[in-house]
C-alpha cells in the first residue's frame, strides 16, 4: 500500500524515519524523526519535513537536525526540534530556542490526597487565579527596579530565593540550579528590560497554566519514590511559564540582528527565521550573554510563582507548608540553548544544543542532574492538554547517543487555534471539564477553546513513542483536577 | 475592493495576509490585522497617538520591524491601535503615527497575546496592488 510520505522519509525502525539529505539540496546532515506511523502523515501534510530539512542547513550541525514525537510546524525550527552545532566552527540560531526563552515547567509535590483537594477544588483554583496574575498585559506584584532587573538576569532563581520567595531547596532541583552562566544584562536591550520590569511574576497567556493534578498511574514505583510521589490519588501541582515579554523581546531584538550578521559571514539560509552567527562571533556571544539572561529571568518568574501556589495551598487548606509538604520535584525548560559535550566519532566535543520545544533528558551519573537524582537520571516533565494527563519520565543513554540529551515536552497541537475555536466555545469546553471533574479558570475563555484537548496530540503517544524509542523512560502519570489558563 | 487583510491559520500560530493600493496601504493593513488578532477593533477609540520612526536593511525586514514595534508599545502601554498614518515609507525607512486606546478591560476583550511577528513565511508582493504576509508568534 502507498503511503504519502513513501519516497520522502526511510524507516529505520517503528519509531525513526530519517529525511535524507537528498531530500533537499544544502542540508549537512539528514533530519530524524521519532514518530509512529500514525503521527506521520499529519507531520507531513503541516510541512514539518520542511523546517526539519531547513534546520540541517545551519553550518556546523552534527549527528541529524532531529524532531521528537510531538513535532509541529513552527516557525524556522519546527516545535519539537533539537539542532547541535559544534561550538568550534556552527552558529547558533535565536530561533531555534524560540521568543519564549526557557519556557518550562515546574513540578511540586504534596502530602495531600484527592480526597482532601476535590471538596475545595473550585476554591483553590479561585485562589490560585487571584493570587498569581496571568492573561495578557498582566502585571505583576512585584516591582523590581532597572538595577534590581539586572541582579534577576545574573542570578535567576537564586535572586528570588535571596528575597523571600521560595526555599533554597528548589534551587538544587532546578535545571542549571536556576541560573545559566554568562548572562550578562548589556546584551539586553532597553526595550527587554521595560517589557521584563511589570511583567516579572506572572503567568502570560496562551498555553501557559497551573495545574492541579493527581496520580493516577505508576511506571516505575521507586523512581517516582526518590522524587516524593508516592502514592495513588496523592495531588501534585505544574507550573507552566516562561520569560514573558522580556524574553519574545531579545528573541525579536537578535533575530533581527542576526538576520544581518548571517549577511556578513556569507551563510545561506531557506528560512529567515533561522537567523544565525557563529557561536563565536561577538553577535553569537551577544546573543548567548542576553539569552541567559532570559533563562534567569524564567527561573525568577517560576520561583515567584512557586511561592504564591504554597501560599495559596496554605491558606485554602489552614496547614503549614511542611505539614503540606509541598517539595519541588523539578524544574525543566524546554526552549533554551546550551554548551554540552558529547562524544563525536569516539572525540569529546563542545556543541550548541538548541532545544525548541524539547526537555534535556540527561541519564543517571550524568554530572549535570542534580546529587538527589544522580543514580536515576534527570527527571523530565511532560504536561499534556488540560483535559488529559501529564508525564513524569527520566533521561536516558540512548537520549544521550541519539537525541544529544533530549527527548519531547508535551502534547505538541494538531489543530490550530482558528480551527480549534470554530469548533468549540470556551464555556463548552469548561463545562464539558467540569463534566469530567476538571475545574478551569481562564482569563480569556476564546483561550480556552484554543487550549482545548482537541487542539493536541495525544500526549501519552507521544511519551510513549519517546519511551519505546528509548529517549526517555516513564515513572509516573497524572490527570488534572483543576487548571488556571492565561 | 477586496478586504484589507485575511487571517491566515498555521498549527500553533496565526498569519497575516494584508493587502493595499500602494505599500503604504498594505503595512496599515498589516498593522490593523495584528491588532485585530488581539481585540475587535470596532470598540477601541482613538483617543491618543504614538509616533514610529525605522529604518531596517530591506522592505521585509522593515514589515517585520514595523510589527514588533508596535506589539512593544501594546506590550509596555498597553495601547491598542486601530489606525495607522504611514506617513513616509521606502524600501529601508518607515515613518508612521497609530492611533488607539488604552486596554480598558471593561469593554476590550483580549482575544490573545501576540509574542512578536516573525520571518517565516514572509513575503512582500508588488503585483497589482500591494500584497504582505507575516506569520506572528502567539
Amino acid at each position: 500500500m502507498s503511503v504519502p510520505w513513501q519516497g520522502i522519509v526511510k524507516k529505520i525502525d517503528d519509531y525513526r524515519w530519517e529525511i535524507p539529505t537528498s531530500y533537499k539540496a544544502g542540508m549537512l546532515v539528514p533530519g530524524l524523526i521519532f514518530a509512529s506511523e500514525s503521527m506521520l502523515t499529519h507531520i507531513l501534510e503541516e510541512n514539518a519535513f520542511q523546517q526539519v530539512a531547513n534546520v540541517a542547513f545551519l553550518p556546523g550541525i552534527v549527528g541529524h537536525s532531529l524532531a521528537m514525537p510531538d513535532i509541529h510546524w513552527g516557525y524556522g525550527f519546527p516545535i519539537g526540534g533539537v539542532a547541535a552545532t559544534r561550538v568550534k566552527d556552527g552558529v547558533v540560531s535565536p530561533g531555534g530556542v524560540g521568543f519564549d526563552i526557557n519556557c518550562g515547567v515546574r513540578l511540586v509535590r504534596t502530602n495531600l490526597t484527592e480526597g482532601e483537594v476535590r471538596p475545595k477544588i473550585g476554591q483553590l483554583v479561585n485562589e490560585l487565579f487571584t493570587t498569581i496574575p496571568s492573561g495578557v498585559g498582566s502585571e505583576g506584584k512585584i516591582r523590581v527596579s532597572e538595577k534590581e532587573l539586572n541582579e534577576v538576569m545574573i542570578k535567576g532563581g537564586r535572586w528570588a530565593v535571596e528575597k523571600g520567595y521560595g526555599n533554597a531547596e528548589d534551587i538544587t532541583v532546578t535545571e542549571e540550579s536556576g541560573s545559566m552562566k554568562g548572562a550578562n544584562p548589556d546584551k539586553a536591550s532597553g526595550k527587554a528590560k521595560k517589557r521584563g520590569i511589570p511583567q516579572l511574576g506572572t503567568l502570560g497567556s496562551g498555553n501557559h497554566f497551573l495545574e492541579v493534578e493527581v496520580v493516577d498511574e505508576f511506571y516505575d514505583r521507586d523512581a517516582a519514590k526518590a522524587m516524593g510521589i508516592e502514592d495513588l490519588g496523592q495531588v501534585l501541582l505544574l507550573i507552566h511559564t516562561g520569560s514573558r515579554g522580556f524574553g519574545h523581546q531579545i528573541c525579536t531584538d537578535y533575530v533581527a540582528l542576526l538576520g544581518e550578521a548571517v549577511k556578513r559571514y556569507g551563510i545561506s539560509l531557506p528560512d529567515r527565521q533561522l537567523a544565525c552567527a557563529p557561536i563565536n562571533s561577538p553577535e553569537g556571544q551577544d546573543y548567548l550573554a542576553a539569552m541567559a539572561c532570559a533563562a534567569n529571568y524564567a527561573w525568577a518568574n517560576r520561583q515567584c510563582i512557586l511561592h504564591w501556589v504554597r501560599e495559596s495551598f496554605m491558606k485554602v487548606f489552614g496547614k503549614s507548608q511542611k505539614e503540606l509538604g509541598m517539595r519541588q520535584v523539578y524544574d525543566v525548560c524546554h526552549n533554551i540553548a546550551k554548551i554540552e559535550e558529547y562524544t563525536i566519532a569516539g572525540r569529546k566535543e563542545k556543541l550548541c544544543v538548541h532545544r525548541k520545544g524539547a526537555t534535556r533528558a540527561f541519564p543517571a551519573g550524568h554530572p549535570d542532574v542534580p546529587d538527589v537524582y544522580r543514580s536515576l537520571g534527570q527527571p523530565v516533565l511532560i504536561p499534556g492538554d488540560m483535559g488529559r494527563f501529564s508525564y513524569v519520565a527520566l533521561g536516558t543513554e540512548v537520549a544521550m547517543k541519539e537525541t544529544f540529551g533530549s527527548t519531547c515536552h508535551g502534547a505538541g497541537r494538531v489543530q490550530s487555534r482558528a480551527a480549534a475555536k470554530r469548533s468549540l466555545r470556551g464555556a463548552d469546553v469548561a463545562r464539558a471539564l467540569a463534566d469530567r471533574g476538571i475545574i478551569v479558570k481562564a482569563e480569556s475563555m476564546a483561550s480556552l477553546a484554543e487550549e482545548a484537548s482537541e487542539a493536541y496530540k495525544d500526549v501519552s503517544e507521544v511519551v510513549e513513542v519517546a519511551y519505546k524509542a528509548g529517549i526517555s523512560r516513564k515513572v509516573a502519570r497524572a490527570k488534572p483536577m483543576g487548571v488556571v489558563k492565561g | 475592493m477586496g478586504k484589507d487583510f485575511e487571517v491566515v491559520n498555521h498549527t500553533a500560530d496565526v498569519g497575516i495576509i494584508a493587502y493595499g493600493g500602494d505599500m503604504s496601504q498594505a503595512f496599515a493593513n498589516a498593522a490593523r490585522g495584528l491588532f485585530s488578532l488581539i481585540t475587535e477593533l470596532d470598540g477601541v477609540e482613538e483617543v491618543l497617538h504614538r509616533d514610529v520612526e525605522l529604518t531596517a536593511s530591506d522592505e521585509e525586514s522593515l514589515l517585520v520591524e514595523w510589527l514588533n514595534e508596535l506589539i512593544y508599545q501594546f506590550d509596555t502601554e498597553s495601547i491598542i491601535f486601530k489606525r495607522f498614518d504611514i506617513i513616509q515609507l521606502n524600501s529601508t525607512h518607515l515613518k508612521a503615527r497609530s492611533y488607539g486606546e488604552k486596554v480598558d478591560k471593561s469593554k476590550h476583550k483580549i482575544k490573545i497575546g501576540v509574542k512578536a511577528a516573525t520571518y517565516h513565511m514572509l513575503k512582500v508582493d508588488r503585483g497589482d496592488g500591494c500584497k504582505v504576509q507575516v506569520l506572528f508568534d502567539i
